[in-house]
């Protein structure tokens, strides 16, 4: 009777361990209720759709840093800030308020976001230093520049961009499911690409990876720098949301994209993404915010309880460790 | 023979590094404005340095043991915070918030060390809970601070300005505490192996609450002494000194891993830190461009420190 029990819980145990993201999907579901419950909160429905919308960037931006975390220890984005704000300025200089220009507009940011992904990942190579300093002392010039071009302009986006931003079908934002769409291609990419394998296997263990013939390197530089370009499409697809680019648009995604992807179930020391954890991360902790706020709470405790649900959450996530 | 001439060239080129930087750069602002060399100039031109050089020190303890601490500007603003808000209305308040914000530290160390949680993480986590607090105790900017402070860091020193007294007081605390004593040993046994301490059979979570405890006080100290010299506090006001603070540690010949750091370099780099960014303002950059002048610092000191490591593997 006793064993029976004990097998069931260890195969409970084995059929949770493959799903990383459970966690955070309870949470989020937890968080809407407590919202609804509150009764300040808009309808349940409304709540979801602002929360998809919202979510939507955050996903985008997190699928990038997921990509980072992923090719091993101490490897983060702290450039994604700094990329959103070059990249939204330029794609309003490209734009130019034109609706024939809109698609050269988000190629423009996103190839900006590109090449700041080429300058992290040459500081980390070039001087050899831990890459969350190299991305942080780099973004310090990324935004220098987006100062220089980006401050006082004031150029409208294109109605039609502004118009497909705030789309609905069915109630969904437009916006939600294009990101879906670049989800599902990130998880397509990492179980079926040789980019995608490798990118688990240089996390897992670098130098096996390097031995079984994988370029380590290379796959480094491509993490990177599809980080920074989904960072630089965001740049792009937020000034459009938001009716303008603006300087510090990008502010609070440094720590909420690290957030998103470890309380989303991505292993923090690298090698196991969890791309379906990033939507549910988001969605809980836009919820959560939206909760505290509906709680009454002012931004000196919502950023306390954010940083301790960080803490928390990587301490429940880890076991101990042994020497 | 030769190779070992190479090596020692090198191993001096390794510690004189932030001395040279620092003096090169007095050089070039005393150039640029012969009136600064002075009493009064020099305490204008370094006084920035003072809280910087024990946030640098917190770091060091960090970065001693292989972490990395990216709280400790929000940590020495949450401390200036208290010191213009508790400190002069209710200072037995102020005094437990202290020791409960050391605590936090020591716990955050014990946590990494028992759960083997990159530090990362843990004080990226950390820096907003910081943040949170100093905002709920200044909502806006403001406060005062204590009388008894900031007359203290007002006060005029006898034969050389205050930033050089402070700069030889940390300088010889930190060589005391983390080259000289069994203590610091330890702490850099820590750093570069974990292992071999362990097995010797000491606690290595005690080891490293302790060590996150000293990197506490340093950060209070820190921000005790910039509160006493702005006078007042916002909850953003160090908020630079967290890669400020790394890359005085690193410009000074500390190392990310290994457990190797200088603590008199530490503070020599904290004060060419501080010169460097007053010596932009001489040069008369542009606003727009001075983040990301500072930015082309922080890579110019690391990529120094880089090509000095590697000449190192080469000799």
């Amino acid at each position: 009777m006793k064993t029976h029990t004990v097998s069931h819980f260890a195969k409970w145990q084995r059929w949770r361990a493959g799903r990383p993201w459970l966690g955070s999907c309870l949470a989020a579901v937890l968080a809407w209720a407590a919202t609804v419950f509150s009764g300040q909160g808009q309808g349940s429905g409304e709540l979801l759709t602002v929360a998809l919308t919202f979510s939507a960037f955050t996903v985008l931006v997190s699928l990038g840093q997921m990509l980072v975390i992923s090719v091993g220890p101490g490897n983060a984005d702290l450039s994604i800030p700094s990329s959103i704000a070059l990249s939204g300025a330029v794609a309003m200089l490209v734009m130019d308020g034109s609706n024939a220009m809109i698609v050269p507009g988000i190629l423009a940011a996103v190839l900006v976001g590109a090449l700041v992904g080429v300058f992290n990942f040459s500081l980390i190579r070039v001087l050899s230093i831990p890459p969350i300093i190299a991305t942080l002392a780099g973004s310090l010039i990324v935004m220098s520049v987006a100062i220089a071009i980006g401050r006082g302009l004031k150029i409208k986006p294109p109605p039609l961009f502004s118009d497909f931003m705030a789309m609905r079908l069915f109630g969904i934002p437009l916006l939600a499911v294009v990101v879906l769409a670049v989800s599902i291609a990130i998880a397509l990419m990492l179980e079926r690409t040789v980019l995608g394998r490798s990118i688990e296997a240089v996390g897992q263990n670098d130098r096996a990876a390097g031995l079984a013939g994988m370029r380590v390197e290379l796959t480094r530089f491509w993490a990177y720098v599809i980080c920074a370009a989904l960072a630089g499409l965001a740049g792009a697809l937020i000034s459009g949301f938001s009716g303008g680019n603006s300087l510090d648009q990008g502010q609070e995604y440094i720590l909420l994209t690290i957030a998103v992807v470890v309380i989303g179930g991505t292993v923090v020391s690298g090698g196991a993404p969890c791309v379906p954890g990033i939507w549910s991360a988001a969605m809980f902790m836009f919820l959560l915010v939206a909760m505290l706020n509906a709680a009454g709470a002012g931004p000196g405790l919502r950023m306390l309880l954010t940083g301790l649900i960080i803490i928390g959450v990587i301490v429940a996530a880890s076991s101990p460790g042994k020497r | 023979m030769s190779s070992l001439q190479a090596k020692r060239g090198v191993l001096v080129l390794h510690n004189i590094l932030p001395a040279l930087a620092l003096s090169l750069l007095l050089a070039a602002v005393f150039w640029r404005q012969p009136r600064a060399m002075s009493y009064f100039g020099v305490n204008l031109l370094l006084n920035l340095a003072i809280p910087l050089m024990f946030a640098s020190l917190a770091q060091m303890m960090i970065l001693a043991v292989s972490d990395l601490d990216l709280s400790i500007g929000p940590f020495v603003s949450l401390a200036a915070s208290i010191g213009a808000t508790l400190l002069p209305t209710r200072p037995a308040l102020a005094m437990l918030a202290f020791v409960a914000a050391v605590a936090a530290y020591a716990l955050a160390g014990a946590l990494i060390e028992s759960r083997r949680l990159p530090s990362i993480v843990v004080t990226l986590g950390l820096s907003f809970v910081w943040l949170g607090c100093a905002v709920l105790l200044l909502p806006t900017p403001g406060g005062l601070a204590p009388d008894w402070l900031s007359s203290a860091m007002a006060y005029r020193t006898p034969w050389l300005p205050m930033p050089i007294w402070m700069a030889l007081f940390a300088a010889a605390l930190g060589h005391v505490l983390v080259t000289r004593s069994a203590f610091g040993t330890l702490v850099r046994g820590l750093g570069g192996n974990p292992t071999a301490v362990a097995r010797v059979g000491w606690s290595l979570v005690r080891l490293r609450a302790g060590v996150y405890a000293l990197a506490g006080l340093f950060g209070v100290l820190a921000g005790l002494m910039l509160v006493g010299q702005t006078t007042s506090a916002d909850p953003n006001i160090a908020s630079r000194y967290t890669l400020v603070s790394i890359a005085a540690v690193i410009l000074g010949g500390g190392k990310f891993v290994g457990g190797y750091v200088s603590p008199v370099g530490t503070v020599v780099g904290a004060l060419t830190m501080t010169l460097a960014a007053s010596f932009l303002t001489f040069l008369e950059v542009a606003p727009d461009w001075q983040v990301g002048m500072q930015g082309l610092i922080l890579i110019v000191v690391l990529g120094l420190r880089a090509a000095i490591d590697r000449l190192e593997r080469i000799a």
